[in-house]
């Protein structure tokens, strides 16, 4: 599958942590694409490729999101449900990253689509072994969907 | 950070014998500790995860934390149950990971299309199926988040 496009989408409204993610990314053993927005309503500007998202080619949507709960605007909750309501959208998987570990978001974003949870860590090296999990398990482990 | 023996159930719905024997020998190997138990069909997957029929008497036990679903099933096969599984307000929270000698990019996804929480195409020579597994147990085991009581844990 080392053929296929690594590509994934984060939804953030911290810039430092859209930073900590992307230098932690960075230092996995096969760093994927990263792009970053920083809300709900931005996330879906760029998953549908428009606004100042316009130009991006259509065909290559992100194989998988990341996406924040608690953002300004439209938030993680809403826009999981707006993609896993789309019939173009719903295929990507979905994959929580948040400082949260409240129950009741963690069943409910499961209950609306989410593809997993995942909890944030608060120290870099731990974020890094996070990442680079999760890379591994999607790109290497599973199969995506063609974007 | 460190999430080891969450007590959760793995479910594994196959119908080859020699498979289910095999994942479960590799889940082994990656030294996944969590308890796997094994249906033959999508049937008897609903049934279980139904708590009726020849598996009534587990009404009072936790649904499994993860299910692992082979596709190609007799009775009911793997992408009619995860229709149920994901259609049921009551089941659709439990992770479903196909697992599968599949990789037809229609298999894909249409499960994707569907709801599963992901897709893989089981290795055919043993020392892969470790390895996937061991991906897998560390994927769903040490980082995510699972949304049943059983399997929750501090951090």
């Amino acid at each position: 599958m080392e053929s296929e496009r690594m590509n994934i989408v984060l939804a953030d409204d911290d810039a430092d942590d859209r930073l900590l993610v992307r230098d932690a990314l960075a230092e996995t053993q096969a760093p994927p694409q990263l792009d970053c927005v920083e809300d709900g309503e931005a996330l879906m500007d760029y998953l549908h490729r428009r606004g100042k998202y316009e130009h991006l080619p259509a065909a290559q949507q992100p194989r998988i999101i990341l996406l924040d709960l608690n953002m300004p605007r439209k938030d993680g909750r809403e826009a999981l449900k707006e993609i896993k309501d789309d019939p173009n959208l719903r295929q990507i998987p979905v994959v929580i990253l948040t400082t949260s570990n409240a129950m009741e978001d963690i069943q409910r974003t499961y209950d609306l689509g989410a593809s997993s949870f995942l909890i944030k860590p608060r120290n870099f090296e731990s974020l890094v072994k996070t990442l680079d999990t999760l890379v591994r398990y999607w790109f290497d482990t599973c199969r995506l969907p063609k974007s | 950070m460190n999430h080891d023996h969450k007590p959760f159930t793995i479910l594994l719905a196959d119908d080859d014998p020699e498979d289910r024997m095999l994942t479960r020998d590799a889940l082994a190997e990656s030294r996944c500790a969590n308890r796997l138990e094994t249906v033959e069909n999508g049937e008897e997957l609903m049934d279980y995860l139904n708590r009726r029929g020849k598996f009534a008497s587990l009404a009072d036990t936790p649904l499994p934390g993860l299910i692992l679903l082979d596709l190609n099933m007799p009775k009911k096969d793997g992408r009619e149950a995860l229709k149920e599984i994901k259609g049921d307000p009551m089941l659709r929270r439990i992770p479903v990971v196909v697992l599968t000698t599949s990789k037809a990019e229609e298999d894909i996804y249409r499960t994707y299309d569907l709801g599963v929480n992901s897709f893989i195409t089981k290795p055919v020579k043993f020392e892969g199926l470790v390895a996937a597994m061991q991906m897998l147990s560390r994927y769903w085991i040490e980082i995510v988040e699972l949304p049943t009581e059983e399997s929750q844990h501090g951090i």
